[in-house]
């Protein structure tokens, strides 16, 4: 039986299609989820795409964040099950406050879109397990509210705590505290970040193939805890 | 019908690069003697029924939950006089 991971549409997601198609080349069943519907189909995990999801009135991902689909992904977050939030994504998770902080305008008011290299700094979550701590990779990052910011003692938490997940090199491309592009919750079963490691799967279309490990990785995971 | 005003604005120790941006654009506009510029955002609500401590309570709760991130932003939260009653 193949792993079934879930991807939500949110009106104005842009990324869910590119999430689904990583999931299917790692190996997985993408199954897709609509926002209004609470039902999450069985799935292992949720992926929570990137975009700008009901047009990021408010703030991002302030309304996606009381969807229907949240209340059951908040819920099955918290009892464990793997949620990588990417982007827009980051941001829901952020508002939902399964991630502490949260994400600002970028430092400079400009849009950023760039190929990123990114420090892997925990390699021990169901994301990043096929990664190796301390490895660098490269992936799309395309932004405009992507400051990552906390106060000092959140910061401090994270860092001690080893959840900083993953961090910017050579540029921070948007004022984030210590250069912070992704972090985990305490229970490291969800993980939010900026940059796109599902714009980063295949050589035809990706600066790098260095994206396709967040994909292998969860389903790893689900054959490793189900032996 | 009472209006109720919420004013969201980011937390003092929190950059704002749009108010910077503001700030930047006014010494060029001719505008001068403005040490700091910050922008936030201004809620009107109608309420439907009278503004009583019930009604405050439940938008001071939907400012907290809704309207202002707390992790970044400050809220106030005021009735307005209607036009009918000041004039």
């Amino acid at each position: 039986m193949t792993t079934r991971i879930g991807v939500v549409t949110f009106p104005g997601s842009l990324d869910d299609r590119d999430a689904r198609r990583a999931v299917a080349l790692a190996g997985g069943e993408p199954v897709a989820l609509w926002h209004r519907d609470r039902d999450l189909h069985q799935v292992d995990a949720v992926v929570l795409p990137g975009g700008f999801s009901y047009g990021d009135y408010l703030r991002c991902g302030a309304i996606a964040r009381f969807s229907p689909v949240m209340e059951s992904v908040i819920g099955q977050a918290r009892a464990g099950m793997p949620v990588l939030g990417i982007c827009n994504g980051f941001q829901v998770l952020c508002e939902s406050h399964l991630l502490p902080g949260a994400l600002t305008r970028n430092d400079h008011l400009h849009f950023v879109c760039r190929d990123q290299r990114l420090r892997v700094e925990n390699a021990a979550t169901p994301w990043t397990r096929d990664y190796a701590a301390g490895e660098e990779i490269t992936v799309p990052l395309k932004n405009g509210e992507g400051g990552y910011i906390a106060d000092e003692r959140t910061l401090d938490e994270l860092e001690s705590e080893g959840r900083v997940v993953f961090r910017y090199l050579g540029v921070n491309p948007n004022g984030s505290h210590r250069d912070i592009a992704g972090i985990t919750n305490e229970a490291g079963n969800v993980v939010g970040l900026m940059p796109h490691p599902e714009h980063a799967v295949e050589p035809l279309t990706g600066p790098t193939t260095d994206g396709l490990g967040f994909f292998t990785s969860v389903l790893e995971n689900y054959l490793v805890s189900n032996a | 019908m009472a209006r109720v005003v919420v004013d969201v604005m980011l937390k003092p120790e929190i950059l704002d690069p749009q108010g910077q941006a503001v700030q930047r654009a006014l010494p060029r506009l001719g505008f001068g003697g403005i040490a700091d510029v910050r922008q936030g955002k201004r809620f009107e609500l109608e309420l439907e029924g009278p503004v009583d401590d019930a009604a405050l309570a439940g938008v001071r709760e939907l400012a907290e939950t809704f309207l202002a991130n707390t992790v970044i932003e400050n809220f106030t939260v005021r009735v307005e006089e209607s036009e009918g009653a000041s004039a």
